[in-house]
Order: C-alpha cells, then structure tokens, then sequence
C-alpha cells in the first residue's frame, strides 16, 4: 500500500472517529462499505472472520479496527486505524468530562442522547444485517446466531460458552 | 463554561465536588491497574465488568454516577468503554488519569490482537481453525443482535423513536447508503423529537 492510499485511510478513520456515536460496532456497516465494497481491500467473509477474532478476544469492541487495518497494510495499517479512529474522540471526551463535572444535568445534553439513542440502536442492527449473510452460509449458521440471541437476551451467560458451542459447531462440521 | 478556573489546575480535579468530603482518593496506578483488569476480563464489551470493578469492588462510584457516567460514554463518538475509561480517570486523576485509564484499558488488547492477528495469518487457512472461527463468527453476530435487542428496552413507548430505529436500520442496514447521509439527516430530527417529548 502507497503512503498516499495510507494517509487516506488515517484520514477516513480519523473522520469516523466524530461520527462513532454509539461505538465501534455502529460504524461497522460504514467501515464494511468503505473497505469491502468501495476499495475491494478483502471480501466480505474475511471482515466477518476478523470482527469475530475481535470479539472473542478480551477487550473493548473497538479492537475489530485495528484488525481490519492490519489486514489492509499491516501492522502500520493496523496503528494508523486505531490512532485515527480513537484520539480525536478521546479528545472531545476530555473536553466534554470537564463540562459534565460542573454540569450533570443539563437539559440539552439528555435530549441529545435520549434522541440518539434510536439510531444507535438502528445501527447496530445494520451491523448485524450486513455480517449476517457473509457469516453463516445456510440455515444452521443463522439457528446458531439465534440461539446465542435467545440466550444472551434471557440469561446472564458469560457469551464465552457460546463461543465455545460455536467453534463446537463448527469442529463438528455442521456448518458447511 | 470553557473559561480556566484561577484555582491550581490539580484542585480543580482532585476535588470535583467539595460538598462531598466522602470523594474516594485514587491514584493513577490504581487506574492504570485497575483498567488493565477490567480490559482483560472482558469478554463481549467491557461495561459488565466495569460496573463490577469501579461500584461494587472498589466503591469508587455509585450505581447513580455509573449510569450517568456510561449514559455520557455512550452519547460521545467512539468506544463507549474507551470513553468510560478517560471519564473515570480524569475525574479522580485529571489528565494524567486519564492517560493511565487508557494505557491500561487499551495496553493489554493490543497486544493479544497482535498475537491473533499473527496467530490468523499464519495458521487461518488450517481448515479446523477456520472451521472452529466459522462457528465463532455465527455467535460473534448474535452477540451484536442480542446488545441491540437489550438496547430496546431504554425506548420510550412512544411512535417516534422506534420510527427512528427503523429508518436508521433501513437506510444504513438495507440500503447500504453511505452512515454519513443517514445519520446526518436523521439525528437532528431525532434530537428536535426528544427535546418536544420531553416537555
């Protein structure tokens, strides 16, 4: 990858850090479009593969990032996706700490999330919209999604044994 | 309100609220520490175990001021628990607090995701790692839609809202429009919706 084709992707992330509300996993659709289907930089398949990594690791969600900056360019890739998608929110945070500590109820600041909180919802279901068809390839892929669903809404399971059942299913030869 | 206080910038944080002689001292090694133990016991998001560590563990915030705190995470752009972690820290520590949140919280998950990302371009074509990362990614999805689902239940019983969730999910979801358009023309309605809801 050409520094220039680098400097564009610091620069995407940097800009989707401003636009993350709700966290790393709503901007998933946006960074499956920019990187699968507007550049081609790896199939659908593999960015679910790689959000799934993430996710099984221990750690915030936002580490999905860095992973898929690392399948574009490399380690170099990876530090360039991760600095540009955490520092300028992490510096508006700051800024907006020092405002919260000498105001925490300001009305503005509630209608604020109380109106956004609808389109993060939205957008973490496009998430799983986008992964679902690249992630599972028939009926029994889509019966485990829904049980680990069914589970998690009903239960309080750590979602590592549902991890575990996975890979499980997937040793078995179930899925494909 | 952006103005500095002409107090020393370490009394200003060390003591956020005066009224409250009972303010929990806390350095920033413990921060450090303790974020480090948070980022590595957290498996599927890091809220569950930051409650548990930060309220019930160590006492250094109410139930209140936890929901608050997470309330403000997530209406800030970026990781919610990245965030959760500098608003801690900068409350008990300032900046230097805040950095100590971060390094702990983002140190040890940078180095296990460069281990699996090397783990995954070496042996990921191995057809029982992929086998096994193939079940894994069904549950990785069902994960997202079960956070989504609980998210639910913060809506109020009211048209407006739920028309939002599924604007938003048709726009970006179905449509695969680009996040920018949809969200840019959808949040300030959203926004004007809450603010007339609530009075």
């Amino acid at each position: 990858m050409s520094a220039i084709e680098l400097a564009g992707l610091f620069l995407y992330f940097l800009v989707l850090s401003f636009l993350a509300i709700g966290g790393a996993p709503s901007v998933l659709p946006e960074v499956h479009r920019y990187v699968v289907e507007v550049n081609a930089w790896m199939t659908s398949a593999q960015f679910a593969e790689l959000f799934s990594l993430a996710q099984i690791a221990p750690g915030p969600n936002v580490m999905y990032i860095p992973l898929i900056g690392w399948q574009i360019a490399g380690m170099t890739g990876a530090a360039a996706t991760l600095i540009a998608f955490i520092v300028p929110s992490l510096s508006l945070t700051v800024l907006i700490a020092k405002l919260y500590e000498r105001h925490p109820k300001a009305a503005f600041g509630i209608a604020i999330r109380r109106g956004l909180a609808p389109i993060t919802i939205g957008l973490i279901f496009s998430s799983a919209w986008v992964l679902l068809p690249a992630v599972n390839a028939d009926w029994r892929g889509y019966a485990i999604t829904a049980l680990t669903l069914v589970v998690l809404v009903r239960t309080k399971l750590n979602p590592l044994w549902l991890f575990v059942v996975g890979a499980g299913a997937g040793l078995a030869g179930v899925l494909q | 309100m952006f103005v500095q206080l002409s107090l020393p910038v370490e009394r200003v944080h060390t003591s956020p609220m005066p009224n409250d002689a009972s303010e929990p001292r806390v350095s920033a090694l413990d921060l450090f520490l303790t974020f480090s133990r948070i980022t590595l016991s957290s498996f599927g998001g890091a809220l569950f175990w930051s409650r548990r560590a930060l309220v019930e563990q160590h006492g250094w915030l109410t139930e209140q001021e936890f929901v608050e705190m997470v309330s403000l995470a997530q209406l800030l752009p970026g990781g919610n628990g990245v965030n959760l972690a500098v608003l801690v820290g900068h409350r008990f520590a300032g900046w230097r607090g805040a950095a100590a949140s971060i390094a702990g919280f983002l140190g040890a998950p940078c180095l296990v995701i460069a281990a699996l990302a090397f783990l995954h371009h070496r042996y990921g074509e191995l057809p029982l790692v992929h086998a096994s990362l193939t079940g894994m990614s069904a549950v990785a999805v069902g994960l997202l839609l079960a956070m989504a689902a609980r998210m639910l239940v913060v809506l109020r019983r009211s048209v407006a809202p739920w028309t939002f969730v599924a604007l938003t999910f048709i726009g970006v979801g179905v449509m695969r429009w680009p996040f920018l358009a949809v969200v840019g023309v959808l949040a300030p309605f959203a926004i004007a919706a809450a603010w007339k809801d609530k009075l």
